[in-house]
């Protein structure tokens, strides 16, 4: 297939094996289009994949508004700020990484990749501080959701999960199926916010959080999974093998990062500012 | 090591790909700050309905600087940017027939509610 | 030279041993590990569908009782609809042949496409699990609440679904990423064999549909384990809107199915003619208007569910807009038979009866399209012999016709046409035999998913003929099915050495030997237009088709 892009053969073959282009491309340019190509396809799969939980998001609020201004409360929207704040940092980094790598600079590349992964800790680290506030208070998805006595009405302090006894002995082998025995009776704790504060509570404000719990659990788990690709690139730029010709893994991560990024955007005016 | 195709000679790719100066990726970052103040600034102000899709447009804007230039859609093939607004167009399909679907049945069910009690 | 004594290298033998073929990259040998799956899983689900067909043969209890007959309907259609037919032409004849079509040595990203091997055999475990653990009695179309209630093992079958529905996105994205990227210089997109359209048609839906079914899917799984609630009344929760999150994908997911088998058709039908396909750019851009349009109408399987007047009337109208590319292609075919120089070899007589089956398939869709009669005919037979005719008398049927296409090509041998030729004659007897007493009974009123029928025969006596022949019907389509496979698998041992190019074909991978070699090409094949015959004159001598020099 001889043309423009094969003026020499030899020096073609060494070009190839520096950009470490596959057997089956012609060429690093092929190459690294196919991989932007086949990442962006990956990260439409990631969009319609979070799509269905954003569906369920809109159904259920434009249905029930009521539950979703009453069990917002619960967020609190400066740590969600503050989250938000550090997804961008890392974004920032992540960006910032792809570029050392475009001009050889191993030594920034690294820095860039181990501050990304610092800033996706803090974001666990505080999302872990919310869930643990959340199981205390009992203010879990539609079928655990036990807030305790410290509220207003009745209907509350059920600790039968999913009613209608829909205990399935599934295969799911440990424990019961459902928690039906915990019960998450919880005093308000000094500091937590006070059950009942906004008024009358409505009907299944549990809907709310498993919403909450979906969205945020899953996007958590695509984070962790960020982390492991970019653990993994951080390796290997340590081992030098990332430079001007070669450094389409690297953007590839960087752009499934900062997809994780863009979900998070939407996911924090639609969580935690409710008016 | 220069390799015949990698310096550009059209002068704005500059090997595989365009390099994002450090200016911009500071600028980005900064206005994606500023903005995301400006969301939490909002819910200050009462609004009503408009809220939220105040808060949904400045999060487009956000989504819209990190993929112009954090990914790069600015410099790439037009399709990959393409691709990525179909995602956005099929997403949008989705909601929007689903959501029309059960505001319409919606007060079926408030009925049903309510005749248990 | 391809009637030599010894076999030249090919991709067969290129390297020896289990593991090199578990962890091959060549995507050929991925294509054919997925052939032998998906033939093992028709084999499973074929299995289920005679146990169903035997107990409703007659009424009152034939050989099971009512809780085993929901199982084996709900296994019959899980299995034949995650595991053979969706995967099925994409993963076992795309994959073999999409790269030697594009002169390329393999697909953009070959280590993701033995993933989504990999991925489609843990699937495929997932559901052996699901059959050893207790089985699956919701139906292939795990409807909540049952599906979030019922003690059978609908976690691992979830499970089993959403890995198979990651091997499928993986098969899409390497499709779409290799026809963008790897065309040979001279194929432009409208110089593309047509069968790479119906794939990059097919690859799109993979991509945008799949990933609402795995979340979906995820979701039961929540729902069961940790009580999510989201389909739960009881708990505030939507069960219709589970249906709307299913059905956003395996609508689409069924244009998955039949796009590919159309592609299939477009080749068949041109080669064995021995005429240009006409209308090639109408065929082209009908495929992207049927994978578009596809995701316009999921609401026409929910119109007695509880869904709103408004949404279905609006589903109901754009249903009837996807029926218009499908026309289109049917007369684009006849349109390149007419004049033609037919040769009814055995891959032409699956064509041809693609297009009988696949036409009173879609025919009858419209019936259902429309709010009014679906509301009659919404879960009876009707609907199950219209699913039936569209994906076995189409889709099954192109991949038979397919496989007996590219059958030299993938093994370097010939079948015994005249067996081939019996074969598709007794598949299309008792596929319609099976079928279409189905589409009486459904109009007169017989649900699907029932187990008995004794208290309609008070009403509706021929109920009772209608069910036995259908049986009947079903129980030769299986001996046409396994004469299939007898004479394939005879033909490995004892089949006459295919030729490069044996019926003729213009696209390129009837340019390189049979088998084709591990890399495909050893030297780049001449791109042009992959319907034009006129440079290919028929060797009588050696049976094979030559370029004219």
């Amino acid at each position: 297939m001889a043309d423009a892009n094969h003026p020499n053969a030899e020096l073609h073959a060494e070009g190839k094996d520096a950009a470490h282009v596959a057997h089956h491309f012609e060429t690093p340019a092929q190459q690294f289009a196919a991989g932007k190509l086949g990442m962006w396809i990956f990260l439409v799969t990631e969009i319609l994949f979070f799509g269905g939980l954003f569906c369920a998001y809109a159904v259920y609020r434009a249905n029930h508004p009521e539950i979703f201004i009453y069990a917002h409360q619960f967020l609190d929207k400066y740590l969600g700020a503050i989250n938000t704040a550090v997804l961008i940092l890392s974004s920032l980094t992540m960006a910032w990484g792809v570029r050392c790598a475009q001009c050889d600079q191993r030594r920034g590349l690294i820095l860039c990749l181990a501050l990304t992964l610092a800033c996706a800790s803090v974001f666990l680290g505080i999302k872990y501080v919310e869930y643990e506030h959340k199981w205390k208070e009992g203010l879990l998805w539609a079928g655990w959701f036990d807030p305790g006595e410290n509220l207003g009405e009745e209907e509350e302090g059920k600790t039968e999960k999913g009613e209608e006894g829909n205990v399935e002995g599934d295969e799911e082998g440990p424990g019961e199926g459902t928690a039906g025995g915990l019960s998450r009776v919880s005093q308000s704790e000094n500091g937590t916010v006070p059950f009942g504060t906004l008024g009358q509570r409505p009907r299944h404000v549990g809907v709310f959080f498993s919403i909450y719990f979906a969205l945020t659990g899953l996007h958590a788990v695509h984070v962790i999974a960020g982390m492991m690709a970019i653990a993994w690139i951080l390796v290997r730029a340590a081992k030098g093998h990332f430079g001007s010709r070669y450094f389409g893994p690297v953007d590839l991560v960087g752009l499934y990062w900062h997809l994780v990024d863009m979900i998070w955007i939407f996911l924090f005016p639609l969580l935690y500012l409710i008016h | 090591m220069t390799e015949s195709t990698s310096h550009s000679s059209s002068g704005e790719q500059q090997g595989l790909a365009h390099i994002v100066p450090v200016p911009v990726l500071l600028a980005v970052f900064a206005a994606l700050m500023v903005l995301t103040g400006a969301t939490l600034a909002a819910t200050w102000v009462d609004l009503g309905g408009w809220n939220l899709w105040i808060a949904l447009g400045i999060a487009t804007i956000k989504a819209a600087l990190v993929a112009l230039y954090f990914m790069h859609l600015r410099y790439d093939h037009p399709f990959n940017a393409l691709i990525f607004v179909v995602a956005l167009a099929f997403l949008a399909l989705f909601l929007s027939l689903t959501l029309l679907d059960t505001l319409q049945y919606q007060p079926e069910i408030d009925q049903w509610s309510e005749d248990r009690g | 030279m391809a009637d030599a004594v010894s076999q030249p290298d090919n991709y067969l033998t290129h390297t020896r041993g289990l593991r090199s073929w578990m962890f091959t990259l060549d995507h050929k040998r991925i294509g054919v590990m997925y052939l032998v799956s998906i033939m093992g899983a028709l084999a499973l689900g074929g299995l289920f569908a005679m146990l169903v067909r035997t107990e409703l043969a007659q009424p009152g209890r034939t050989i099971m009782g009512p809780d085993a007959y929901n199982h084996m309907f709900t296994l019959h259609g899980a299995v034949m609809i995650f595991l053979f037919i969706i995967p099925g032409i994409p993963a076992a004849l795309g994959n073999f042949v999409l790269p030697i079509m594009l002169g390329a040595k393999d697909v953009a990203f070959p280590r993701l496409n033995l993933a989504s091997y990999h991925l489609y055999v843990l699937g495929a475990v997932f559901f052996v699990f699901t059959l050893l653990l207790g089985g699956l009695d919701t139906g292939w179309t795990f409807y909540t609440p049952y599906s979030t209630t019922t003690d059978t093992r609908v976690i691992t079958a979830v499970t089993g679904a959403f890995v198979l529905g990651f091997s499928s996105i993986f098969t899409g994205l390497n499709f779409i990423a290799s026809i963008h990227t790897m065309r040979p210089p001279g194929m432009t997109w409208f110089r593309m064999p047509l069968f790479l359209w119906a794939l990059y048609a097919t690859a799109i839906i993979q991509v945008l549909a799949t990933p609402v079914l795995a979340i979906t899917l995820m979701l039961i799984g929540a729902e069961r384990i940790m009580q999510l609630g989201i389909f739960d009344p009881e708990l505030g929760g939507d069960p219709v809107l589970f249906q709307h999150f299913f059905w956003f994908y395996s609508h689409p997911a069924v244009y998955i199915m039949i796009l590919p088998a159309m592609g299939i058709i477009s080749e068949l039908i041109s080669v064995f003619s021995r005429k240009h396909i006409f209308g090639y750019k109408f065929i082209a851009y009908s495929s992207v208007a049927i994978a578009l349009l596809g995701f316009l109408v999921w609401g026409h399987h929910m119109f007695t569910s509880g869904q709103s007047k408004l949404a279905s009337m609006i589903f109901s109208a754009l249903t009837f807009s996807v029926s218009i590319p499908s026309a289109i292609k049917v007369f684009n075919w006849l349109a390149t038979m007419y004049k033609g120089s037919i040769s009814l070899a055995t891959p032409m007589c699956y064509a041809l009866a693609f297009i009988f089956l696949f036409g009173i398939g879609g025919l009858t869709g419209l019936f259902l399209g429309a709010l009014a009669t679906d509301v009659h005919l919404h879960d009876t037979y009707f609907v199950v012999a219209h699913f039936h005719y569209t994906m076995m008398g189409g889709v099954l049927i192109a991949f038979l016709g397919g496989l007996h296409y590219w059958w030299p090509k993938m093994t370097g041998r010939m079948f015994n046409d005249l067996w081939g030729r019996i074969a598709a004659l007794i598949v299309f007897a008792g596929f319609n035999l099976a079928f279409f007493p189905q589409f009486v009974l459904g109009s007169q009123g017989m649900p699907r998913r029932y187990y008995d029928y004794t208290r309609s025969l008070e009403k509706h006596p021929e109920f009772e003929i209608y069910n036995l022949l259908s049986t009947i019907g079903a129980f030769l389509l299986a001996v046409g099915l396994v004469i299939v496979l007898i004479y394939l698998v005879h033909s490995l041992w004892r089949g006459r050495r295919a030729p490069a190019n044996p019926w003729g074909g213009a696209t390129l991978e009837w340019q390189c030997s049979s088998p084709p070699p591990h890399d495909n090409f050893p030297e780049s094949p001449t791109v042009g237009d992959p319907y034009d015959f006129t440079n290919l004159r028929y060797d009588a001598e050696r049976n094979e088709y030559v370029r004219k020099t």
